[in-house]
């Protein structure tokens, strides 16, 4: 099975081969190191940037006015704060131009905490995302969604922020994606640079086939009966386990991997709210005006006579960076007992 | 009044820099017509001329339309034809990378006025109507957008355009289609560090971008002269370190700017590189209407003047200019009449357009 990096690459690599995309681009995205998580070794039309993030938005933005399409790379989230504005523009030009100038454009930037990373390795966009009003936000927890999701951001003709788990990134999955050999030992020889000179190297790419993953659609990895879970990303992984955990004791817990923080799918969500009666919303992002809060709000308003538990959200907390010893980052991210706790006090609270 | 007094003592500044640093191609002329347009044909001088009075004449139009209570808020080019109408005049226009691209700031009348856009669409934006070409009555005036005629959208943040700009040289480049991008923006503007991504950005070696980079110099950001900002000599200089052909021009001398630009962008076209132009000019009507909109004395007005030049020559007749000038008025006049008639923008409208083919963006319906 493919790890995310991996599927990453052949995502753009079926973007190149068939989406039309011809550039992707970003620090150190090209050859040699084919980036930071060698997402993008071996591919066609990669390119390195300037250490310049405006520079890189900027450029993504005009070749999205002409109509092309291109990936860019933000190399960690933690340098996309001096973009905001160019985001802003991004998601505003479509409606501000009363519909005449789309921007198809991709932007995937690794994210969150969970590699030892301290301050500037760890931040998280969710939340941030969440606010940029005209782009759609995925957040893939498997290498298969990250496929598929990557090929539906690349189709999709807004700007779309491919949000990657870094912590993820060699975690592999347990789905095929259509055309990956079954063996890893194959894949790897195919699409794996080698380590030391990689000059003559260059990938022999599976038969890969279109996967769609639709933008906007959740899906119930766990499914359960008495409380509702809503995660994404690496906390989505967390939370399955916890489900699994809890079924010994006799506790029955639905998972909901949102995938897509915007436009979210609410139905799923409120469909097994109205069947679980609780709710609790995990992500790692901080905890004040958190995406969490949005959808809790939501749960609150539109389902609060079917509630049978006050809606919770479990987040970052509220400070300015995850430090870098393992009891300051653990304090700063939900932990797995943590929301395990959480999720037993929902369960037995009754109104 | 403080305001008023050094504004003119600034722009004498910039005026006599100019003029220091190169001799101005109409100045130099003593003799024959033909020298004193530097050989431009009477045609086009002419035609220059009722293009800037058109863009003069309408951008007064704004201002009386903002004045009159019909418009929340004017900013645009008064004081900028001289410069603006040949780059409209110059531009191959159409849609597409085969095509030049334009990514403008908030004084761009004049280019589109060259590249024909009618007064009543400037007008329209002014006044928000739902028939604005431009936004569709969502954004200021001079915040124009022609995607027929790569006219990328104006946005308010100062300097951002000269980033984006990179990405439609950079799929021109590839296109090997002759076209180039041009970005416009102010000299305060160059602060930020958009500008010093797109000389970054547009001049690796071997990667160099079909472009033409320019700042319309008019000595003032808002309240802030130029003098308390910069410590470079020029602006021009800073292309220059990053090996960009660089010059400063004349830009209230739509002679000299018309063979500045046709230089320039001769030499893009042929190499695939960048080049830069920094245009000294004038500010007419302070920054915008949060300023008062109000005339400034002291600053050259490069409509008069090339008008005069004009009817010195024997060009033009002084019953012709004045037609022209009158022409305009009544169009304008008539165009905001017809303005006020057309409705604004529904309440529901907001939600359009969010997302491409309007798919729904509003998440009480998700
Ligand atoms: C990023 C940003 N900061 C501040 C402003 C407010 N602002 C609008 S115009 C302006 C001055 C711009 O001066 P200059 O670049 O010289 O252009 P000019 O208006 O003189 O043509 C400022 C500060 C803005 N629009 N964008
Ligand atoms: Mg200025």
């Amino acid at each position: 099975m493919a790890n995310m990096a991996q599927a990453i690459r052949m995502a753009l690599h079926y973007g190149e081969a068939h989406l039309g995309v011809k550039d992707i681009f970003g620090q150190d995205v090209g050859a040699p190191l084919g980036g930071a998580f060698t997402a993008t070794q071996g591919l066609k039309t990669t390119w390195n940037s300037p250490l310049d993030e405006r520079g890189i938005i900027g450029m993504a933005m005009g070749i999205a006015m002409t109509g092309e399409r291109c990936v860019a790379e933000i190399q960690f989230c933690d340098y996309i704060f001096n973009t905001i504005d160019l985001l802003k523009i991004a998601g505003n030009t479509l409606w501000v131009t009363n519909g005449q100038y789309p921007m198809p454009l991709v932007v995937m930037t690794p994210v969150g905490a969970g590699i030892r990373g301290s301050i500037y390795h760890s931040h998280s966009f969710d939340a941030w995302a969440s606010r940029l009003p005209g782009w759609k936000v995925v957040m893939p927890s498997t290498p298969h969604d990250a496929y598929g999701l990557l090929i539906s951001a690349i189709k999709d003709p807004n700007p779309v922020l491919f949000l990657i788990p870094k912590a993820l990134m060699r975690v592999r999955g347990e789905e095929l994606i259509p055309g990956e050999p079954r063996e890893e030992k194959e894949l790897k020889s195919m699409v794996d640079a080698p380590i030391g000179d990689r000059s003559k190297w260059k990938p022999r790419w599976p038969e890969l086939q279109d996967l769609a993953i639709p933008i906007g659609q959740a899906q119930i990895t766990r499914p359960g009966e008495q409380i509702t879970v809503v995660s994404y990303g690496r906390h989505l992984l967390v939370c399955n386990q916890i489900a699994d955990d809890l079924r010994s004791d006799g506790i029955s817990v639905e998972v909901i991997d949102l995938r897509t923080i915007y436009p979210y799918d609410w139905q799923t969500v409120k469909a097994s709210i109205q069947k679980t009666g609780r709710a609790i919303f995990v992500n790692e992002d901080t905890e004040v005006t958190n995406f969490g809060e949005h959808l809790a709000y939501r749960a609150t308003q539109e389902l609060f006579y079917e509630l049978m538990a006050r809606p919770l959200v479990i987040a970052g907390k509220n400070v300015p960076g995850i430090g870098l010893h393992p009891n300051l980052e653990d304090a700063s991210i939900p932990q797995k007992h943590e929301i395990e706790t959480a999720i037993r006090a929902v369960v037995a609270e009754t109104p | 009044m403080q305001v008023q007094v050094s504004r003119a003592k600034n722009s004498k500044k910039i005026s006599s820099r100019v003029n220091k640093k190169k001799s101005v191609g109409v100045k130099k002329a003593t003799g024959s017509k033909k020298n004193l347009f530097s050989g431009l044909p009477k045609e086009l001088l002419l035609h220059m001329h009722d293009l800037m009075v058109k863009s003069r004449v309408l951008e007064e139009r704004l201002i009386k339309i903002y004045k009159a209570g019909d418009a929340f808020f004017w900013i645009g080019a008064p004081g900028e034809e001289a410069w603006g109408v040949p780059l409209g005049l110059l531009t191959k226009k159409g849609q597409g990378p085969k095509y030049d691209y334009l990514h403008l700031h908030y004084r761009g009348t004049p280019t589109l006025v060259a590249m024909g856009m009618p007064m009543i669409d400037s007008i329209r934006l002014i006044m928000n109507r739902s028939t604005d070409p431009s936004t569709g009555g969502r954004n200021f005036s001079n915040h124009y957008c022609y995607p027929q005629w790569n006219v990328a959208p104006v946005s308010s943040p100062i300097e951002v355009q000269y980033g984006m700009a990179l990405g439609t040289a950079h799929v021109q480049k590839r296109h090997k289609s002759q076209a180039l991008t041009v970005v416009t923006g102010g000299d305060a503007g160059t602060a930020e560090g958009d500008f010093a991504t797109c000389l970054v950005w547009a001049s690796r070696r071997g990667q160099e971008l079909p472009m033409l980079i320019t700042v319309q110099n008019n000595g003032w950001g808002i309240s802030t002269a130029f003098e308390g900002q910069h410590g470079e000599t020029e602006i021009a200089d800073r292309a220059r370190a990053f090996n960009i052909r660089s010059r400063v021009i004349n830009g209230n001398d739509p002679v000299e700017t018309y063979l500045a630009l046709q230089e320039e962008m001769a030499a893009i076209r042929k190499t695939g590189k960048p080049s830069f132009i920094e245009a000294r000019l004038s500010r007419l009507y302070g920054h915008s209407s949060a300023s008062g909109a109000n005339f400034v004395g002291g600053e050259l007005d490069c409509v008069r003047e090339f008008e005069k030049k004009l009817l010195t020559s024997g060009y033009l007749k002084e019953s012709q200019a004045k037609k022209i000038w009158e022409a305009y008025e009544k169009e304008g006049f008539e165009a905001q009449q017809q303005v006020r008639t057309e409705p604004g923008p529904s309440s529901e409208s907001i939600w359009d357009h969010v997302y491409a083919d309007n798919e729904n963006a509003d998440w009480r319906k998700f």
